[in-house]
């Protein structure tokens, strides 16, 4: 449950966004979630929506986009989708990897409003 | 009135991310070894501190920080030993941040060769905070129960090694130690695993011996 400290965090970075554009207001966030960033998304939607009323994104409307988990094997190269929670490569069935996407907490881009 | 989209790519928790890479960096030039310790509360954080504290005094010079939500009991266990300790309370935060360690850090002696950062005893929410540790351990105590890796996975994934405490207990409790063993090892391939007992010292000489090692590893000029 650290979602709001992560929405403080957020709505510090777009306070600086508004400000370094010269935007009057900012009208959508789009946050990249992995599922192994230990984030609800849930949770952070009702974050978002308590923290933003007042602030320069007041009314913005919030998209969580959510890649899956991608692992790269060190021995073959091949990148894949682990199965369940399951750590092997997919192709040769390795676990000497590395993982190349799941744990994103992304700010990924912004849509501002200039008067 | 004008609209555009601008490409931010920025880390949520890129403030937090700045403020640990600052601590790692003054870690390792003065060759200090910080490590995070997470579990669950009760798991034995404390009791393994107060271990280690004892086996490496008069050889080793260390400093604890201890994150609790209140109280300062932790921390006075831990000077009890004759150890320096920090104790930060969140005052309600389930986690330790990289800026509450920035804000202690100055107090900290320069010429330790152990950090020890003990976390808000909370199995999930740690795991997000890079705290600027070199080395981050998660324990899990026998009594939990043997089923927990896979329901929290995010604390194993992002360990470098799993200590499995309270191994006196393994006689009295139902306790399937080789399949917590596979299962973090299904999350973490990379993990280095230790059964211990901090109250007996059973099986904590290993683990000193990894403390020693990563020790020169992150004080090597190339870490």
């Amino acid at each position: 449950m650290h979602e709001l400290s992560i929405i403080t965090s957020l709505f510090e970075t777009l306070e600086s966004q508004a400000r370094d554009h010269g935007a009057a207001r900012i009208t959508a966030v789009e946050l990249k979630v992995g599922p192994l960033s230990g984030v609800v998304p849930e949770l952070l939607q009702e974050a978002f929506d308590m923290f933003k009323l007042g602030t320069v994104a007041d009314g913005a409307a919030l998209t969580i986009v959510q890649p899956p988990v991608r692992v790269r094997c060190r021995s073959c190269g091949a990148e894949t989708e682990p199965q369940g929670l399951v750590f092997k490569c997919g192709e040769c069935g390795s676990t000497d990897l590395s993982l190349a996407a799941g744990t994103d907490l992304y700010l990924e881009k912004v849509e501002l409003e200039t008067d | 009135m004008t609209k555009k989209e601008i490409l931010v790519r920025e880390a949520l928790l890129g403030s937090n991310d700045k403020v640990a890479a600052d601590v790692r960096r003054m870690l390792r030039q003065r060759k200090i070894l910080g490590v995070n310790l997470m579990s669950s509360p009760g798991a034995g954080k404390t009791t393994l501190l107060e271990r280690i504290a004892e086996r490496l005094a008069g050889t080793h010079r260390l400093a604890v920080i201890e994150g609790d939500i209140e109280t300062e009991r932790d921390a006075e266990r831990i000077r009890a030993k004759g150890v320096p300790a920090w104790q930060i309370t969140t005052g309600g935060a389930c986690h330790l941040e990289a800026r509450m360690i920035g804000r202690v850090f100055p107090e900290i002696p320069s010429d330790l060769d152990f950090l020890f950062i003990e976390n808000v005893g909370n199995l999930v929410c740690p795991a997000a905070y890079d705290l600027g540790e070199s080395l981050r351990c998660v324990l899990l105590s026998i009594p939990e129960g043997d089923d927990k890796p896979k329901k929290y996975p995010k604390a194993f994934l992002t360990a470098d090694c799993l200590l499995i405490t309270k191994s006196d207990l393994l006689p009295v409790l139902a306790y399937d130690l080789e399949g917590v063993k596979r299962e973090a090892l299904d999350i973490n391939p990379r993990l280095t695993v230790f059964v211990l007992s901090a109250l007996t010292g059973d099986g904590l000489e290993p683990f000193l011996e990894y403390l020693h090692r990563a020790r020169e590893k992150a004080a090597a000029p190339d870490a």
